[in-house]
C-alpha cells in the first residue's frame, strides 16, 4: 500500500537537498574569498620588515636547576606568579609544587588518575588545578600545614567527556578555563564548579589553550588535532578567527606579549606566527635539520626570543622576527613536553619525559 | 531526519564563515612593523635576550655561603 504522504516527502527531501548544495556552494565560495581577502594585504614578509633589526648575538642560556623527584614522565608545569615556585604534574599521577630556587619540594598531591597531563597555578599563589585521564579539573587549595592532606580540600571544577588536555586559571582564582580530548574548551566558575561558557568548533581534541594578556581584553586561543588554532571570544562562546596552516595537530599556543599575534607548536616539527590583525601566519620557524615535533612554546617577555621544546629531546630559541634560529639548547634525556617561561622573563622552565625539569636561565 | 541536521550545521559553518570573511584586517607590513616595534620597545626589560647579570638574576650562580 503506497501511503499519501510520499510525494510530498519527496518533494521535501529534494528541496532539503537543493538547500543543502546552496550551502555547501556558498561555504566554498566564502572559503574562497576568505583566501583572497587575507592574501590581498599580504605585501611583505615579517622577516623582510626586520631586516633592518640588529642580529642577535650569542646566547649563553644553561641549567641553573634541576627539580628532580616525578616517577615518570613529566607532562605539564606552569609558574607561580611569585617567580619563584612552580607546579608540575606527571604521568605517575602526582602533582608537585616547587621552590625553584632552591629546588625544595614545597607540596605534593597524589591524583586519582594517571596521566595528569594539564596543571596550573592560581593568581593568587594559593591554589593549583589540574586533571587528566580523569577528565576532570580539579583545584586544591595549597596549605601552608605541610603536614595537611591536600587531597582532602580537593575541589572538582571542571567536568569533560574526554581526557582534560590544558588548563588555566583567568585573571582571577574564580574562573577556570579547560579544553579537552571532547573537542570542546569551556570556562567554570570554580566555587559552584558551574559551566560558564562552552566553546564548540575544533573537528577534533583540543591541546592546548592559552589566554589573551588581560590587556587586550577577553579572548584565548586553543589549537588542537584537526590542525586549526582557533581564537574565541570568552564571553560570546563565539570563535572570531580561525587559523589553519599546520600539517599536523598542534600542541601548543601562546600569545605574543602585546597580545596582537601568538606562536604555535606543531607536530609537524614548525612553530609558526600568526598576526591577530592581519588574520594570517606571517612567519614559519623551521630548518630541515628538525623533523620532531614541538610539544610547547613560548617567549620571551619583549617577544623576540621564541622557545620551543621538541620531541627530540632539545629546545630550539627563535629569533621571531629574523625567522632564524639563534640557539639549540641540549640536556633532557628524553623529549620536552612542557615550557614556560617565567613571569619576570628572568628564566624558563621546562619539563621533560625524562623525569625531570630545568630551569634556565 | 539526519538530512536536517546536516542543514543546520551547514547552516552555522556558512554563518561562521560569513562573521570570518567580514572582519577588518591590516596590512602584513603594518603587523609587521607593531610588532617589532613593539620588540624594541621592550628589549632592554627582557633579561633573557639582555643577559641579566648574576648579581640581579636569582637564578644565576651566586657567591656560595660557607659555614665557618
Amino acid at each position: 500500500m503506497r501511503s499519501p504522504l510520499v510525494p510530498e516527502m519527496a518533494t521535501q527531501e529534494v528541496q532539503l537537498n537543493e538547500t543543502l548544495s546552496h550551502l555547501k556552494t556558498e561555504s566554498e565560495t566564502l572559503k574562497t574569498k576568505l583566501e583572497e581577502e587575507r592574501a590581498k594585504l599580504h605585501d611583505v614578509e615579517l622577516h623582510q620588515v626586520a631586516e633592518k633589526v640588529d642580529g642577535l648575538g650569542q646566547f649563553v642560556m644553561k641549567t641553573r636547576r634541576t627539580l628532580k623527584g616525578h616517577g615518570n614522565k613529566v607532562l605539564c608545569m606552569d609558574w607561580c606568579k611569585d617567580k619563584r615556585r612552580i607546579v608540575s604534574s606527571s604521568q605517575d599521577g602526582k602533582v608537585i609544587v616547587w621552590d625553584a630556587f632552591t629546588t625544595n619540594k614545597e607540596h605534593a598531591v597524589t591524583m586519582p588518575c594517571t596521566w595528569v597531563m594539564a596543571c596550573a597555578y592560581a593568581p593568587s599563589g594559593c591554589a593549583v588545578a589540574c586533571g587528566g585521564l580523569d577528565n576532570k579539573c580539579s583545584v586544591y587549595p595549597l596549605s601552608l600545614d605541610k603536614n595537611e592532606n591536600l587531597a582532602a580540600k580537593k575541589k572538582s571544577v571542571a567536568m569533560h567527556t574526554n581526557y582534560l588536555s590544558a588548563c588555566s586559571f583567568t585573571n582571577s582564582d574564580m574562573q577556570i578555563l579547560t579544553s579537552s580530548g571532547d573537542g570542546t574548551c569551556a570556562l567554570w566558575d570554580v566555587e559552584s564548579g558551574q559551566l560558564l561558557q562552552s566553546f564548540h568548533g575544533h573537528a577534533a581534541d583540543v591541546l592546548c589553550l592559552d589566554l589573551a594578556p588581560s590587556e587586550t581584553g577577553n579572548t584565548f586561543v586553543s589549537g588542537g588535532c584537526d590542525k586549526k588554532a582557533n581564537v574565541w571570544d570568552m564571553r560570546s562562546g563565539q570563535c572570531i578567527q580561525s587559523f589553519e596552516t599546520h600539517e599536523s595537530d598542534i600542541n601548543s599556543v601562546r600569545y605574543y606579549p602585546s597580545g596582537d599575534a601568538f606562536a604555535s607548536g606543531s607536530d609537524d616539527a614548525t612553530c609558526r606566527l600568526y598576526d591577530l590583525r592581519a588574520d594570517r601566519e606571517v612567519a614559519i620557524y623551521s630548518k630541515e635539520s628538525i623533523i620532531f615535533g614541538v610539544s610547547s612554546v613560548d617567549f620571551s617577555l619583549s617577544g623576540r626570543l621564541l622557545f620551543g621544546g621538541y620531541n627530540d629531546y632539545t629546545i630550539n630559541v627563535w629569533d621571531v622576527l629574523k625567522g632564524t634560529r639563534v640557539s639549540i639548547l641540549f640536556g633532557h634525556e628524553n623529549r620536552v613536553s612542557t615550557l614556560r617561561v617565567s613571569p619576570d622573563g628572568t628564566a624558563f622552565c621546562s619539563g621533560s619525559w625524562d623525569h625531570t625539569l630545568r630551569v634556565w636561565a | 531526519m539526519s538530512g536536517s541536521s546536516n542543514l543546520v550545521a551547514m547552516k552555522k559553518v556558512v554563518q561562521q564563515l560569513r562573521f570570518e570573511a567580514s572582519i577588518n584586517r591590516v596590512k602584513v607590513s603594518q603587523a609587521a612593523a607593531d610588532l617589532q616595534q613593539f620588540c624594541m620597545q621592550n628589549a632592554m626589560q627582557d633579561p633573557l635576550l639582555t643577559g641579566v647579570s648574576s648579581s640581579t638574576n636569582p637564578f644565576r650562580p651566586q657567591k656560595v655561603c660557607s659555614f665557618l
